[in-house]
């Protein structure tokens, strides 16, 4: 099997599998006076601390969650319904086109909920959001405006946002930024202060760790309203009994990943860029999406998710693309939303002006730790028969629509 | 042989893919979405389109450990199947959608992309036998469904699979759960999938323009009164009519003939229903040419059957009934039979 799907979900790093083992067989509740609690009290708060200094954020800033979508939702809704409380006029809600449902959603559902006006902020050709793109916006709304949500990298197309830049600008009109990094952290440097940003989410699985087990970063002076009520756990942000193993593998995760960045942003963007070049002499019209592979850095980091291969194949369903892939244990992606399990064009490729019928014909694939060149040369070695067998599929069925 | 199972996430699709399976070929089983915003949940027995349609089926391909995809044929089938349909009713006939998904969606869109794919094979679970590229009745007569598979030309036949044709239901639901396929028990699906109210009426107000026309008694040529539009009407319906006063004699009265172009709609007996003879359009025909006598007609998808014989032109078939059959509709399908093999299959134009 040659698995090319790693923004989907990466395999658990053995650090993290052995923390994760070992302190499953431990009982102990954090929230607990007695020693055992006690004792997991003090994995959870050490797993805490790592987490934090591994992200460039207070050990308090770590929200610990079940991963990005509960981080995107508390963040999306929590900031809404804070800022809103503190000034009625605020209801705008301000994200970008090509955010992850996690936050698309969660803002659509305000606007049809929670009487929200929901501002979908355009992207360039590559998939960027500008600060200047913000900036008209926040000029003309900004003091009706409670958040704005910027994906720091896109799951899709790998592009990375100046994050930094968003952030300075919305609060110069003195609005919080919450910023989706579930593709980011253990992929490119991530410092939660430097960033500016409010409030991040992270997620476990996407950097090595297990499923199930994130954060959301919120910066201390953040008001943000919980989603979850209860025990009051987590700041009073966010309730439930902690997942002891689950956070110490999450931190495990986490520290050596992001340890790990500066050498393996090096290694994958050099198997990323030989599997581009290689996918496209074997498929000459195939199109690269997104950031160009030589872009200049983004706030010191690469413009583009190392691991990051997103290509359109003119003539080609990306359905039947997979299929025949799957067929010869390539695993790779559409990297669209999914109804039903029906491909639907994708929202991010349509959002950066694609046509339907080319985003309709693209793949992803996305390079992890254990990726190897023999997965390159596998994907490369099978695209070209599989591109002319998909072409056929798509071109018979052009002539019967057209008979 | 690489076999592509439709898997409608019923249990004779599921238990098709199996037997394919288990027939040493390689099986990859696609789920349809024809619908472009299917429900969440099944409403009742009816349909095959919702999402939990579709967990059903991929929740049986991981039990067979077979690779599933859903292909997204909603355009073709609204284009294909829905608009005909609608249309065919608006010019007061009477469609079978289920035979049109077969011969334009299943053995057609389907096969052919699966073909382009690399596959040699479509396998679904309907009930009919195909021996030689023969298509005959199943061995179930309860659910025999050669009559929706009669229109299939000997070129889709020949990509076709229907492992079920020698099984009664009540063997393949045993062999479902004994399969440890969660759907043996569920329930089968009836009538119109993409109506799944069941209100045909209510689709088709919705979506044809109200016309209105004469309801006129066929006997005496007399206005008894006016209707919406004749796709509320089919051939043999008895209520529904909007007539307010009985016939003169108090036996109840039937639509007996649609006419489009004047949208009249005649009414008579019972015994006016009756039809000896019928004319089709283009058929798909695998018998001998000529004139074949001792065959079998069927003009619905259960029951409607009469001995008959069938001359046979490259236009249209021409039937001369050996016993009288009510409730005959242009629109409707004629499946001509021998014993139980099919010889062909056409469009009805006209009765009489
Ligand atoms: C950008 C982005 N945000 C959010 C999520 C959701 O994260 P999780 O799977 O942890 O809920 C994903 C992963 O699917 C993602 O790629």
């Amino acid at each position: 099997m040659t698995y090319l799907d790693h923004a989907a979900t990466t395999p658990m790093l053995p650090v993290a599998v052995a923390a994760y083992t070992e302190a499953l067989g431990r009982v102990g509740n954090p929230s607990s006076l007695h020693t055992a609690g006690r004792r997991a009290r003090r994995d959870v708060e050490e797993a805490r601390e790592t987490i934090a200094a591994a992200v460039g954020a207070l050990p308090t800033e770590v929200v610990l969650s079940t991963g990005g979508t509960e981080g995107d939702n508390l963040a999306v809704k929590g900031l809404y319904w804070a800022r809103r409380a503190q000034d009625p006029r605020r209801t705008r809600v301000v994200v970008s086109a090509v955010e992850h449902h996690a936050v698309l959603d969660a803002a659509e559902w305000l606007a049809s909920h929670e009487g929200a006006t929901l501002v979908v902020l355009p992207v360039d050709a590559v998939g960027r959001v500008t600060p200047e793109a913000l900036r008209a916006e926040l000029a003309a709304h900004g003091d009706a405006t409670a958040l704005v949500s910027v994906m720091w990298a896109n799951n899709e197309v790998g592009t990375v946002n100046d994050v930094r830049g968003l952030a300075e600008v919305a609060h110069e009109f003195g609005v919080p930024l919450h910023t989706d990094a579930v593709q980011a952290v253990g992929s490119l440097p991530v410092d939660f202060a430097a960033s500016g940003a409010d409030a991040l989410s992270l997620t476990g699985h996407k950097l090595g760790g297990p499923v199930g087990v994130g954060a959301l970063l919120l910066r201390r002076d953040a008001t943000c309203v919980p989603l979850l009520h209860g025990g009051g756990q987590e700041r009073d942000v966010r309730s439930g009994t902690l997942d002891v193993a689950g956070t110490v593998a999450l931190a495990a995760a986490v520290h050596a990943a992001v340890e790990a960045v500066p050498r393996r942003v090096v290694e994958l963007a050099a198997l990323r860029d030989d599997l581009v070049a290689r996918l496209i002499e074997a498929v000459p019209d195939a199109t690269l999406n997104g950031v160009p592979l030589d872009a200049p850095a983004v706030n010191g980091g690469p413009a583009r998710l190392a691991g990051n291969a997103h290509l359109s194949f003119p003539g080609c369903e990306g359905d039947s693309l997979l299929m025949l892939l799957d067929a010869h244990e390539i695993e790779c992606s559409t990297g669209s939303a999914c109804t039903a399990g029906v491909a639907r064009p994708s929202h991010v490729l349509l959002a950066m002006g694609v046509d339907e019928a080319a985003a309709r014909g693209s793949l992803r694939f996305s390079l992890g730790h254990s990726s190897t060149a023999a997965d390159v040369d596998a994907a490369v070695a099978a695209i070209g028969p599989v591109v002319e067998r998909a072409r056929g599929a798509l071109a018979r069925a052009g002539e019967r629509v057209g008979s | 042989m690489r076999v592509l199972a439709a898997m409608s996430g019923g249990v004779d699709s599921a238990v098709a893919a199996a037997r394919a399976r288990e027939a040493g070929h390689e099986v990859v089983g696609v789920h349809l979405a024809l619908s472009a915003r299917p429900a969440t949940m099944r409403e009742g027995a009816r349909g095959c389109c919702s999402v939990e349609d579709s967990r059903d089926a991929r929740r049986c391909a991981d039990v067979l450990d077979i690779p599933f995809y859903v292909w997204d044929m909603a355009d073709r089938f609204r284009e294909d199947v829905i608009e005909p349909f609608v249309a065919e009713y608006a010019a007061g006939r009477t469609p079978n959608p289920c035979l049109r998904c077969n011969e334009k969606i299943k053995f057609s869109a389907v096969l052919d992309r699966a073909r382009a794919l690399g596959f040699d094979a479509v396998a679904t679970g309907h009930y009919a036998r195909l021996d030689d590229g023969v298509l005959r009745r199943a061995a179930d007569p309860d659910k025999d469904q050669s009559y929706v598979l009669g229109v299939l030309t000997a070129d889709q036949l020949a990509h076709a699979m229907f492992p079920l044709g020698d099984s009664l239901k009540s063997e393949v639901r045993a062999e479902a759960a004994r399969r440890g396929l969660v759907v043996a028990e569920k329930p089968d699906s009836h009538d119109i999938c993409f109506i799944p109210s069941g209100d045909t009426r209510g689709f088709l107000s919705d979506r044809v323009p109200d016309a209105p026309g004469e309801l006129v008694d066929a006997v005496s040529g007399a206005v008894l009164g006016e209707h919406g539009g004749v796709q509320n009407f089919t051939v043999g319906q008895r209520h529904g009519l909007g007539l307010s006063r009985p016939a003169p004699d108090g036996r109840p009265r039937y639509v007996l003939g649609i006419e489009p172009v004047s949208r009249q709609v005649r009414v008579g007996p019972a015994e006016a229903l009756e039809v000896t003879a019928l004319t089709t359009e283009t058929p798909v025909w695998h018998g001998p040419r000529g004139v074949v006598g001792d065959v079998t007609v069927q003009v619905r998808a259960h029951g409607g059957l009469a001995p008959a014989s069938v001359e046979v032109h490259d236009d249209g078939l021409a039937v001369t009934l050996g016993a009288p059959l009510r409730g005959v509709a242009p629109g409707q399908a004629v499946v001509v039979y021998h014993g139980d093999r099919v010889l062909g299959s056409a469009t009805i134009a006209a009765t009489s």
